[in-house]
C-alpha cells in the first residue's frame, strides 16, 4: 500500500534520504542543556527547597539513632558513668522516648519531602509535555513526514518520563546519598578515627563491586531484550499470519524455527541470571569484611580500654549503610547522561521552527468563490530536490478536476501546495486572487476541505466523528449532511445509531462506509474548495454506488480537485490536469484531451479500460 | 471465547497447581534449590549470635583469644551463605527459564493449530500480551517468587523462634510493632497499588490522544481543529497529574510509616531491653543480637506481602495462558482421516450451511457442483457469504450442515495437511513474511527447486521485478527489509500459490491500489494461475465474471442465481441488476472511450 495512504505518500517526500535523525544525538553532557530547563522549574523553586530540607532532616533523623543506642549501652546499661539504678533506667526511657520521636519526626517529614518534591516535579512534567504537544499541532506536515509516529510519541513519553526520574528522584537522591555518607563518615571519625579509618578499606571494594558489575550486566541485559524482540516479533508475525501458514501447512516448519529463537532467548537469559545473581553476595561478603574489621580490630581498642562496647556497636549500625549511597553514587554520571540526551530531544522538538507560519500581517481570508490559480510553482521537499516545475494552473469557480498522473508525477504535491501545508519555492498560489502565504491557516483551512483516502476516524462516536471540523453543529445537520451523501442508512442500523463509537482507526466500519463518514465530515463543514483523494480499495458493488452518488452532492457548487483512480469518477469531471514528472503536460476537458493522439490522459485511459476487459 | 474473567477467583489453587505441574520434570532441581535456601536463610541467623557470643564472651567476659576465630568465623558463614545464595538464584532461574520455555513452545504450537474461528475472535494485541507479558509474569513467579516465598517464611519462622528463645518477655514485647506492620502493608497493597494501576492507564489515554493527533494530522490540520486537539490532550494531561500527585500523597504516608513500625521495635527493645539488662536479666549481648534480629523480621514480612500481591497477578496471568492453552481447535484431524492424494479438483458442496455462532447462519443450504479444471465466480454484496464459501473448502472451519467433497471424499475424512496442500490460495488482504522473497515464494515448499521457483514468479508476473532488485532472490522484505506495493504483493502471493501446484485455487481478486498498468499484469497473472485448476474467485472483474463456467450469487447466505453470463442476464434478475450498476459503467465509458477516440 502507499505510504500510509496520506496524500504526501508514495509521491512525498518518505524516502530513505529525507529521514531526520534526530535520535542519533551524540551522547554529551551540557550544562547548557540543562539551563533550558530552568524556566520550567523556576515556578517551583521554594517547593523544591522545601523538598531539600525536609530530606535533610530525613537524613539527619537517621543518622542520629545508632548514636543514640550506643549512648544508652554505654551510658546507663554497662553504667560506665557509675550512675545509681533509678538514674540508668530512667536514662534509658529518657532516650527510648527521644528515640521515638526521632522516628516519628522521619516519618513526617519524609511525608513531607516527598510531596513538595512530587508536586514540582509532576508540575514541570505537566507543563513542559502540553507545551510540546502544543508545539506539534504547530508544526508543518513536513515534520511529520520525516519522523516516524513511534519516535514523536517516545518523545512526549519516554523522554519526558526519564526527565521526570531526573527531577523528582535523581537530583535528590544525589543530595540525601552524598549527605547520608558524609555524615556517616563524620560521625564514625569522631567517635573512633582509627577504627573508622580501617572500616574505610572497604569502600574501595565497594565501589569496584558496584560500577565493576554494571557493564557486564548492561551487557547481558541487552542482549536479553535483543533475544525477547526477536522472540516477540516471531510469535507477532506468526499470529497476525497464521492464516497464510495455516493454508500453506507450514506449522510444524514453523515451531522449530520459534524453538530455536525460544531457546536463544532461554540461553542469554541465563547468561544475565549468572552474572545478576553473583551481584548481591559479592556485596555480602564485602559488607561482612567490614563487619570482621569492626569486630576484630574494635575487640582490639575494647581490650586496651580505648573503645567501648556501644561504640562498637555503633560502627556495625553504621557499616550497614555505607552500600546503598555508594552504589547510588557511582550510577549518577549515568543518570544524569541519560536525563542530559532526553532534555536534548526535548528541546529539540520545541526548538522546531515550523516551516509554513502565518505571516507577521496575515488576515482571515473573506469568503471565496473557489478560483485557484498556481503562477508558476516550483516545489520540491528538499529545495534542491524539485518535484514540481513551473506549474501554471487557472481554474474557475466550480469546477471538477481530476489531477491524473502515474505514482511520483506529483499529484500529492500539488494538492499538498493548495492545502498550504508545505510552501512552494518559487511562483505562487492564489484562491481568489489572495496569496495563500497572506491569509491566516486557519482561515485557508475553514474554505479548503480535504478527504484523504485512507479515511482517518477518530475515537469518539460516528456523529461526533462527522461533526470533526463543526463540533456545534446541531444534529439535524449531521442528519442532513449524512442523508445527502447515503450514510445515513447504515449509520441508523449500528446498534447506537449516530451514537454509536468508532475507535480504532474506524475498525468497525468498513472502508466504503468510512469513505461515507468523511465525505459528511467535509460537507458539513462546506468548504468553497474541496479536495479529494479517491480512495482505491475494492468496496463491493454496492457500496461503491453509494459513493458514487454521494460524490455528485459532495461536489455540487464548489471547486473540486481529485486525484482519481477509477473511470467510473473520471466521468464527472469536466476539466483535467495530467502531471507527469513534476509538471503539467495537459489541461483540458476530457473530451478535449481524449482528442490527443498518444496524450498522457488518453494513454492511461486507455490502459485502464484494458485492465477492466 | 477469551472471556476468562467469568471464572476468574474460582480456582486460583487450580492455575497454581497447574503451573506447578508445568515445573514437575525439573522436580529434583526444585528440591535441589529449596536445600540451598534451607542452607542459606539458616546462616542467617549466624551472624547476630556470633555478635552476641563476641560482646558477652569476648568482650565482657575478656576471653580475647577468641577474637580471631570469631571475626573469621563471621567471614566464613557469609561467604558459606552467598553461595548458597548464588546457588539458589541460578537453579530456581533455570527451572523458572525452562519452564516458561516449554509454555512458550506449547503456546506457540496451540497459537498455530488454533481454526480461524479462534482467530475471527481473538484480537493480535490481545494473543501477544497472553504470549508475553502474562508469560513473563508467569517467569517472576517462577524465578523470583518461590524462592523469595520459601526464604521470607522461613527467615520469619527461625528468627521468630530465636528470639522467643533468648528471651520471651522481651520477644513478645517488642513483637507488638508486627501486627501494626502487616496492617500497614496490607493498606498499602489495597489503597496504593491499585492507584498505580489507575496511573498507568491513565497514561495510556494520554498516549491515545497523542497517537491519534499524530496519525490524523492531516485531517486535523485541514479541519482547523488544533485548539480542540490541545484541549483534548490538555484534560488528560491534566488527569494525570492529577492521579499522580494524589498517589504520592498516599504513598508518602504508608511507604515512611513502614520505616517509623520498624523503629517502634528497635524502640522498644532499647528501653526494654535496656531496663532489663540493667536490672540483670539479659546480656548485652543478647540485647544487641535482638536489635538485630528484630530488624531482620521487617523485610521478609514487607515480601511477603509483595508475594502475595505477585502470586495473585500470577494466577490471573496463569488462567489468560491457560485460557489459551486449554480452548481445543474445532477443526481437527479424524483419527480415522486419510491422506487426500492428488485429486482431480472436483469439488461439491452438498446442501451446506453455516454459522459462526450456531445462532444466525452464515449459510443456508448451498449446493455447489464445480467440475475439475472450471471456474466459479462469486458474487454477492459485504455478507453475502462468499468469502465464507471459499473459507469452507480448506476447511478453516467446519459446515454446520450439509458436507463439501473434493472427488467425492468428505473434507472432514481428510488429514488436513493432504487437503490444505492440494488448495492454494491468494487472499485479498496479502501478508507476506519478513524474509527474503525467495522464502516467501517456497513458503509452502521450502524444498522447492531454483528453477521451480522462478518459473512460479515469471507465471505470477513478478520475476522481472525481483531481478531488478539489487539482491535478486535473495532481497529481505517485510520490516527489515524493503516494502513492496500492494500489486507486488499481491503477486508474490500469486508466486506462492502457484509453487505448490494445487489442484484447487481459491482467490479474492482484490483491486487494492495500483495503477492501471501494475493491474493489467496482475490480471493476466492471475488467468495464468487459474488454468487448468478447479478455481473458486470472489470476482470483482468483469474479464473473470464472463469467463466463469458459472457464477453464483449469493444474498444473505444463499444462493438467488446460478448460471453462466448469458443465461443470468437473460434472467433479469439481481445478477443482470449489479451487472447494471457496477459492470456496464465499465462498458459504457469503454465506449466513451471508442468514441472519443474517435
Amino acid at each position: 500500500m502507499r505510504g500510509g495512504g496520506s496524500v504526501g505518500g508514495a509521491g512525498g517526500p518518505m524516502g530513505p534520504m529525507g529521514r531526520l535523525d534526530i535520535d542519533a544525538v551524540e551522547v554529551k553532557v551540557e550544562t547548557k542543556v540543562l539551563r533550558r530547563i530552568v524556566p520550567y522549574v523556576r515556578p517551583y523553586t521554594w517547593h523544591l527547597v522545601a523538598g531539600l530540607a525536609f530530606m535533610l532532616l530525613v537524613t539527619v533523623t537517621g543518622l542520629v539513632a545508632p548514636y543514640l543506642e550506643a549512648v544508652v549501652i554505654d551510658r546507663y546499661i554497662l553504667n560506665q558513668a557509675g550512675l545509681s539504678g533509678e538514674a540508668r533506667a530512667a536514662g534509658v526511657t529518657r532516650i527510648a522516648l527521644v528515640y521515638i520521636a526521632l522516628f516519628v519526626a522521619g516519618w513526617v517529614c519524609s511525608y513531607w519531602q516527598t510531596f513538595f518534591v512530587a508536586w514540582a516535579g509532576q508540575n514541570v512534567i505537566f507543563a513542559l509535555r502540553q507545551k510540546m504537544f502544543n508545539h506539534l499541532q504547530k508544526l508543518s506536515l513536513s515534520f511529520y513526514d520525516n519522523l516516524e509516529a513511534g519516535r514523536i510519541m517516545s518523545r512526549l513519553t519516554n523522554d519526558v518520563n526519564s526527565l521526570n526520574e531526573l527531577v523528582s528522584s535523581g537530583i535528590l537522591n544525589v543530595v540525601n546519598d552524598a549527605v547520608t555518607l558524609l555524615g556517616t563518615v563524620f560521625i564514625l571519625v569522631r567517635l573512633d578515627w582509627r577504627l573508622a579509618l580501617f572500616t574505610f578499606t572497604t569502600f574501595p571494594l565497594l565501589w569496584f563491586v558496584a560500577t565493576g558489575f554494571r557493564g557486564k550486566m548492561q551487557r547481558a541485559y541487552h542482549d536479553v531484550r535483543r533475544k525477547a524482540a526477536t522472540v516477540n516479533a516471531s510469535l507477532q508475525e506468526s499470529i497476525s499470519g497464521v492464516r497464510v501458514t495455516q493454508s500453506f501447512v507450514r506449522e510444524e516448519r514453523n515451531a522449530q524455527h520459534f524453538d530455536s529463537t525460544n531457546m536463544d532467548n532461554m540461553q542469554a537469559n541465563m547468561q544475565a541470571a549468572q552474572v545478576n545473581s553473583a551481584f548481591i553476595p559479592l556485596v555480602e561478603i564485602v559488607s561482612t569484611l567490614g563487619v570482621c574489621i569492626v569486630v576484630w580490630y574494635g575487640g582490639i581498642r575494647i581490650q586496651s580500654g580505648a573503645l567501648t562496647i556501644g561504640v562498637v556497636y555503633a560502627f556495625l549500625r553504621y557499616m550497614s549503610r555505607f552500600f546503598m549511597p555508594i552504589r547510588d553514587l557511582s550510577q549518577v554520571y549515568n543518570v544524569w547522561q541519560s536525563a542530559t540526551v532526553s532534555i536534548d530531544r526535548i528541546f529539540e522538538l520545541l526548538d522546531m521552527e515550523p516551516s509554513v507560519k502565518d505571516s507577521q500581517d496575515a488576515f482571515e481570508l473573506p469568503p471565496v468563490v473557489g478560483h485557484v490559480r498556481f503562477l508558476d510553482v516550483t516545489f520540491g521537499y528538499k529545495a534542491d530536490l524539485p518535484v514540481l516545475h513551473g506549474v501554471n494552473i487557472d481554474i474557475p469557480p466550480g469546477r471538477t478536476v481530476a489531477v491524473v498522473g502515474a505514482t511520483g508525477a506529483g499529484k500529492s504535491s500539488l494538492i499538498n501546495l493548495l492545502c498550504r501545508f508545505y510552501d512552494p519555492q518559487v511562483g505562487s498560489i492564489t484562491l481568489d486572487g489572495y496569496d495563500l502565504r497572506d491569509v491566516t491557516q486557519r482561515s485557508l483551512h475553514q474554505q479548503v476541505g480535504l478527504v484523504l483516502q485512507d479515511t482517518f476516524i477518530f475515537s469518539g462516536t460516528a456523529g461526533e466523528n462527522i461533526r470533526y471540523g463543526k463540533p456545534n453543529a446541531t444534529d439535524s445537520e449531521v442528519i442532513a449532511v449524512a442523508q445527502a451523501v447515503n450514510a445515513h442508512e447504515f449509520i441508523t442500523k449500528l446498534p447506537q445509531g449516530y451514537n454509536t463509537p468508532v475507535h480504532e482507526r474506524g475498525a468497525r466500519l468498513s472502508v466504503g462506509q468510512r469513505q461515507l463518514i468523511a465525505f459528511a465530515r467535509a460537507l458539513l463543514s462546506n468548504p468553497r474548495v474541496l479536495i479529494l483523494d479517491e480512495a482505491t480499495s475494492s468496496v463491493d458493488a454496492y457500496t461503491e454506488v453509494l459513493i458514487q452518488k454521494a460524490l455528485v452532492t459532495l461536489l455540487k457548487g464548489r471547486t473540486a480537485f481529485i486525484i482519481a483512480h477509477r473511470l467510473s469518477t473520471l466521468r464527472q469531471v469536466d476539466f483535467v490536469l495530467a502531471l507527469e514528472q513534476g509538471r503539467v503536460v495537459e489541461q483540458g476537458t476530457p473530451e478535449e484531451l481524449l482528442r490527443q493522439e498518444r496524450g498522457v490522459y488518453r494513454t492511461l485511459y486507455e490502459t485502464q479500460m484494458r485492465s477492466l476487459r | 471465547m477469551l472471556d476468562v474473567e467469568r471464572q476468574k477467583g474460582s480456582d486460583t489453587m487450580g492455575v497454581v497447581i497447574r503451573l506447578l505441574r508445568q515445573v514437575q520434570p525439573y522436580r529434583w532441581r526444585v528440591a535441589l534449590a529449596l536445600g540451598m535456601v534451607f542452607m542459606s536463610t539458616g546462616l542467617v541467623a549466624v551472624q547476630p549470635m556470633l555478635i552476641r557470643f563476641t560482646v558477652d564472651e569476648v568482650f565482657q567476659a575478656g576471653r580475647w583469644h577468641l577474637l580471631g576465630w570469631v571475626a573469621l568465623g563471621l567471614l566464613l558463614a557469609t561467604v558459606l551463605r552467598s553461595a548458597f545464595g548464588y546457588l539458589e538464584r541460578i537453579s530456581m532461574e533455570w527451572i523458572a527459564q525452562r519452564t516458561i520455555y516449554d509454555l512458550r513452545n506449547a503456546i506457540y504450537h496451540h497459537l498455530q493449530s488454533l481454526s480461524f474461528s479462534f482467530y475471527d475472535q481473538a484480537q493480535t494485541g490481545e494473543l501477544m500480551s497472553r504470549a508475553t507479558a502474562d508469560v513473563e509474569m508467569l517467569r517472576r513467579f517462577l524465578s523470583f517468587g518461590i524462592l523469595r516465598l520459601t526464604s521470607s517464611a522461613l527467615t520469619l519462622v527461625v528468627v521468630m523462634t530465636l528470639l522467643l528463645t533468648m528471651d520471651i518477655r522481651l520477644a513478645l514485647v517488642s513483637m507488638v510493632s508486627i501486627p501494626l506492620l502487616v496492617f500497614a502493608i496490607w493498606r498499602f497493597a489495597t489503597t496504593v497499588r491499585p492507584r498505580y494501576k489507575q496511573i498507568q492507564e491513565q497514561l495510556g489515554a494520554i498516549t491515545a490522544v497523542l497517537q491519534e493527533a499524530i496519525a490524523g494530522v492531516r485531517v486535523v490540520r485541514a479541519f482547523a481543529q488544533e485548539d480542540r486537539e490541545i484541549e483534548r490532550f490538555r484534560r488528560e494531561n491534566w488527569r494525570y497529574l492529577d492521579l499522580n500527585i494524589t498517589t504520592v500523597r498516599l504513598w508518602a504516608l504508608y511507604f515512611p510509616l513502614m520505616t517509623f513500625l520498624g523503629g517502634l521495635g528497635s524502640t522498644v527493645v532499647l528501653w526494654y531491653g535496656g531496663s532489663r539488662v540493667i536490672a540483670g536479666e539479659l546480656s548485652v549481648g543478647a540485647m544487641i543480637a535482638f536489635q538485630t534480629l528484630l530488624m531482620q523480621l521487617v523485610m521478609p514480612i514487607r515480601m511477603l506481602g509483595w508475594l502475595v500481591n505477585m502470586a495473585s497477578q500470577a494466577a490471573a496471568a496463569g488462567q489468560r495462558v491457560y485460557t489459551i492453552l486449554d480452548t481445543a481447535s474445532d477443526v481437527r484431524d479424524k483419527p480415522s482421516a486419510v491422506e487426500l492424494v492428488r485429486p482431480a479438483g472436483h469439488v461439491r458442496f452438498n446442501r451446506v450451511s453455516f454459522s459462526y455462532d450456531g445462532k444466525s447462519s452464515v449459510l443456508d443450504d448451498v449446493s455447489i457442483d464445480a467440475k475439475p479444471g472450471q471456474i466459479i465466480a462469486l458474487l454477492g454484496t459485504t455478507g453475502s457469504g462468499k468469502s465464507t464459501v471459499i473459507n469452507l473448502i480448506p476447511r478453516f472451519y467446519d459446515v454446520t450442515a450439509g458436507s463439501i467433497t473434493i472427488d467425492g471424499m468428505d473434507v472432514r475424512d481428510v488429514t488436513l495437511k493432504s487437503l490444505r496442500a492440494n488448495i492454494g490460495m491468494v487472499l485479498q488482504e496479502t501478508f507476506l513474511f519478513s524474509a527474503s522473497l525467495k522464502d516467501n515464494i517456497a513458503y509452502g515448499r521450502p524444498g522447492a527447486k531454483e528453477h521451480e521457483l522462478i518459473a512460479a514468479a515469471k507465471a505470477a508476473q513478478i520475476h522481472d521485478f525481483i531481478l531488478s532488485l539489487p539482491e535478486g532472490y535473495n532481497t529481505l522484505i517485510g520490516e527489515r527489509g524493503i516494502g513492496l506495493s500492494g500489486g507486488q504483493k499481491q503477486r508474490v502471493a500469486v508466486a506462492r500459490a502457484l509453487l505448490m501446484d494445487p489442484r484447487v485455487l481459491i482467490l479474492d481478486e482484490a483491486t487494492s491500489s495500483v495503477d492501471s498498468e501494475t493491474e493489467l499484469a496482475m490480471q493476466r497473472a492471475l488467468q495464468a494461475v487459474m488454468r487448468n485448476r478447479t478455481t473458486f474467485v470472489i470476482a470483482q472483474r468483469l474479464s473473470t465474471v464472463r469467463g466463469a463456467h458459472q457464477i453464483i450469487v449469493l444474498q444473505e447466505g444463499q444462493i438467488v442465481e446460478q448460471g453462466t453470463h448469458d443465461t443470468l442476464l437473460a434472467q433479469n434478475g439481481i445478477y443482470r441488476e449489479i451487472y447494471d450498476l457496477q459492470f456496464r459503467q465499465q462498458d459504457s465509458t469503454q465506449n466513451q472511450t471508442d468514441k472519443g477516440g474517435e
